[in-house]
């Protein structure tokens, strides 16, 4: 079944105690898992609706990645820890932890063929693990900023990483060197009045054709203390590096946390902030083709192995999935 | 005169502090206004030249983030706490090196401002008073300026460093007047028009200042009030204080203390905090930019601190090591702190009902903590303390009784709030 993002609606909602801040579903399409402030990760069975708190860190959770084959998830704690938990188990517990950065861990990434998980965050490098035993392989600096983005590329030649500073590296995987940069400045601003850098790659993404590169983050950072900046995600050619297109939603108020091409070819993006909260859908132009309004502001998002699901992860405690197909007719 | 084996030891240095011994005694008898807390002591703190910095956390500090952190409670945020060089206090892990220093510092965690004003928590703050339509009150700074300054500095005694702005001065002595407001040195600059212009020579502004006294004594023969003595007195300073321009200079400070304050605006502010501290400058007000963080608080922080940290330690290290420490009272405050609430932006907002601040250096007790916040942070548990409170405190640190009161046109007005009294479990 093709997806249509003009039918997009919540199917589902699922609550915690605390606000949550990503959401993934595993390989296999059966676990929802969202991290949440109250530093746990939470798993849903999609079948039985059971609910399942897996705590292992010492502070909140800032990604989460799988083995192709779904038994393995790792979760990035901003207590510079990785963790690996047996993803299906009843009661999951870390059958591993790797002290893996200085600082917080903000993005995983694991290879194709399932035997490299990359690692990046506030120490500004990215560093590769052997995703069987934990152990190090390589680590690359190079980032001037925290990194706060992570994608493999699906040839597993290259690990791509984008940071605050608007700075995409694309790193060979072999060798450890730095193949080109990705030069998503639009995505940062300094704002002297405030002092502060503001911005970063948020999302990285390829097209299902791996002719474009997707980064996401936000934009007219008018006050970065005060919230006031719009999503944004531009399309880079992958072979040239050239800016293709800037995807906008011109007035929204928010910041684009994920960008995901779809398997059928258009972009998503899920925009939390000041607006809202929105699912938004872009084919090559610059303005969507169309915006879902989720019920409260969003923070990251996930599609589901089937295309259809789309998971978002909410500030008011919940995480909701979202059909791209039209509403079942009421029995 | 001892004392340069605990300063800088320079030549400059001596000066200053025999100006100020000076200056001291003149004020003593012509004030008579018994400010401090042991007159008969006024000699000793003389020998010791009192001075205060303030590092104002602009925006407003999350006390989560920094003094008063509650990692693993609904309100803590992903950071977590760190032991510190005094055993059994932990502050946020984004201060490690600040952590190292606190056997020279002390934390009052259960400030209850009831403001969540920028303005005028601001105001609370500098001056230990809420702000009302009946009248203005010197700030800190110049209240300090005041008390301890002599008639005779060429130097500014009341100095703040900007992160921006051109300088100039600022309306924040109120009946103290305008020699006590401070000096603004926008991106730490020297202040504005205290160069001598380049094409004059030391021989054309000699002859210059001879002709300009000539005319002046001349005027006074006839005409001589007590305001034309002080605007004779003020050119006579500017005068030598252009001849003191380098003391805003830390180019002249050494590369390896440039290094260790870093290059950032910050680093380059404590430095010159330091610089100015040792020339005998009183208080010396420092800001760091920008802590309003109602968005992203958490990666702000990390931004803020991780600049604010290392300078900040650098800056208490040095005093302590110079032997400064017991003469230079040290203030790291905010105009209030942030909420405990996360907010659907990872941020937080304004808070004065439960927050903290950081103090040490002279007459301050070490390695303390007063007062503290319930489990989560959202309430004082225990001993509530007030702006008023920490003003009061501030005065009596520096040798002062801050129950004394200025003489302002026959009027007596008090030097701080009578409506509070010092933190007296702070105070050395």
């Amino acid at each position: 079944m093709a997806a249509d993002p003009k039918q997009t609606h919540v199917s589902a909602e699922f609550k915690h105690e605390a606000p949550f801040i990503t959401c993934r579903f595993d390989p296999k399409g059966r676990f929802l898992f969202a991290a949440a402030e109250d530093r746990s990760v939470v798993r849903w069975d999609l079948s039985s609706g059971a609910k399942t708190v897996l705590a292992g860190h010492d502070s909140w959770v800032g990604d989460l990645a799988f083995s192709p084959d779904g038994e393995w998830l790792v979760t990035a704690g901003y207590d510079d820890t990785l963790a690996w938990w047996p993803a299906a188990a009843e009661k999951p517990e870390p059958a591993r932890k790797v002290r893996a950065h200085e600082g917080w861990i903000r993005a995983l990434a694991v290879s194709p063929d399932g035997k490299i998980l990359a690692s990046a965050g506030n120490d500004r490098a990215v560093r590769l693990w052997n995703l069987s035993d934990g152990s190090p392989l390589r680590s690359m600096e190079g980032h001037g900023g925290h990194v706060y983005s992570l994608l493999f590329h699906p040839s597993g030649d290259f690990v791509v990483s984008g940071d605050l500073l608007g700075q995409v590296h694309q790193w060979e995987v072999a060798t450890g060197q730095l193949a080109g940069i990705f030069a998503a400045k639009a995505l940062h601003s300094y704002n002297r009045g405030q002092a502060v850098d503001f911005g970063g790659v948020r999302g990285l993404s390829l097209s299902p054709d791996g002719k474009h590169l997707a980064c996401g983050g936000l934009h007219k950072a008018e006050n970065p203390l005060g919230a006031v900046h719009e999503p944004i995600v531009l399309r880079f050619d992958w072979e040239t590096g050239k800016l293709l297109q800037s995807h906008v939603q011109p007035g929204l108020r928010g910041v684009a946390w994920r960008v995901l091409f779809h398997p059928e070819g258009f972009l998503m993006g899920a925009s939390g902030g000041g607006g809202g909260g929105h699912l938004l859908f872009w084919n090559q132009e610059e303005k969507p083709f169309h915006a879902f309004k989720l019920p409260d502001t969003a923070r990251e998002f996930d599609l589901h192995p089937d295309g259809l699901q789309v998971a978002t992860a909410h500030y008011g405690k919940t995480v909701r999935i979202s059909r791209m197909a039209p509403k079942p007719a009421a029995k | 005169m001892d004392g340069c084996a605990r300063g800088c030891g320079s030549e400059e240095h001596r000066i200053e502090r025999r100006k100020f011994l000076g200056g001291l005694a003149a004020g003593a008898m012509a004030g008579g206004l018994g400010w401090f807390a042991r007159p008969a002591t006024a000699a000793r703190l003389a020998k010791e030249q009192k001075r205060m910095v303030v590092i104002d956390m602009h925006g407003g500090l999350s006390q989560l983030e920094s003094w008063d952190p509650k990692p693993g409670t609904d309100t803590g945020g992903p950071f977590r706490a760190i032991p510190t060089s005094v055993t059994g206090i932990q502050i946020s892990e984004l201060l490690p090196r600040t952590a190292k220093q606190m056997h020279h510092l002390s934390l009052v965690r259960s400030l209850n401002t009831k403001n969540d004003d920028h303005g005028k928590g601001t105001y609370m703050m500098l001056t230990g008073r809420r702000q009302t339509p009946a009248g203005q009150f010197p700030e800190i700074g110049a209240v300090v300026a005041r008390a301890l300054d002599s008639d005779d500095r060429a130097l500014p005694g009341h100095i703040k460093i900007r992160p921006s702005g051109s300088g100039g001065r600022s309306a924040d002595s109120a009946y103290l007047g305008p020699r006590f407001a401070s000096i603004s040195l926008g991106e730490g600059k020297a202040p504005e028009n205290s160069a001598c212009p380049a094409d004059l020579s030391e021989e054309s502004v000699r002859l210059r200042e001879e002709f300009r006294r000539k005319l002046n004594d001349r005027f006074l023969e006839r005409r001589r009030t007590a305001e034309t003595d002080a605007y004779t007195q003020s050119y006579e300073q500017a005068q030598e204080f252009v001849k003191r321009r380098d003391v805003f200079d830390i180019a002249l400070e050494p590369e390896k203390d440039r290094q260790r304050y870093g290059p950032h605006d910050f680093g380059r502010h404590c430095l010159l905090a330091r610089r100015l501290l040792e020339k005998g400058i009183t208080f010396v007000q420092v800001r760091h930019s920008n802590y309003d963080t109602h968005n992203e608080n958490f990666n702000f922080h990390l931004e803020q601190l991780g600049e604010f940290d290392g300078p900040f330690a650098t800056l208490v290290s040095d005093l302590a090591e110079r032997g400064m420490l017991e003469s230079t009272l040290i203030v790291v405050l905010s105009e209030f702190g942030r909420t405990p609430r996360i907010n659907q932006y990872y941020g937080r907002d304004h808070w004065g009902k439960a927050w903290s601040i950081c103090l040490g250096g002279a007459g301050i007790v070490r390695g303390s903590v007063v007062g503290a916040t319930n489990p989560n942070g959202t309430a004082v548990a225990e001993r509530e303390v007030d702006a008023g409170h920490l003003f009061h405190t501030y005065l009596a640190a520096l040798g002062l009784r801050s129950t004394g009161h200025f003489t302002v046109g026959g009027k007596k007005i008090p030097m701080a709030d009578p409506a509070f009294e010092p933190i007296k479990e702070l105070l050395a």
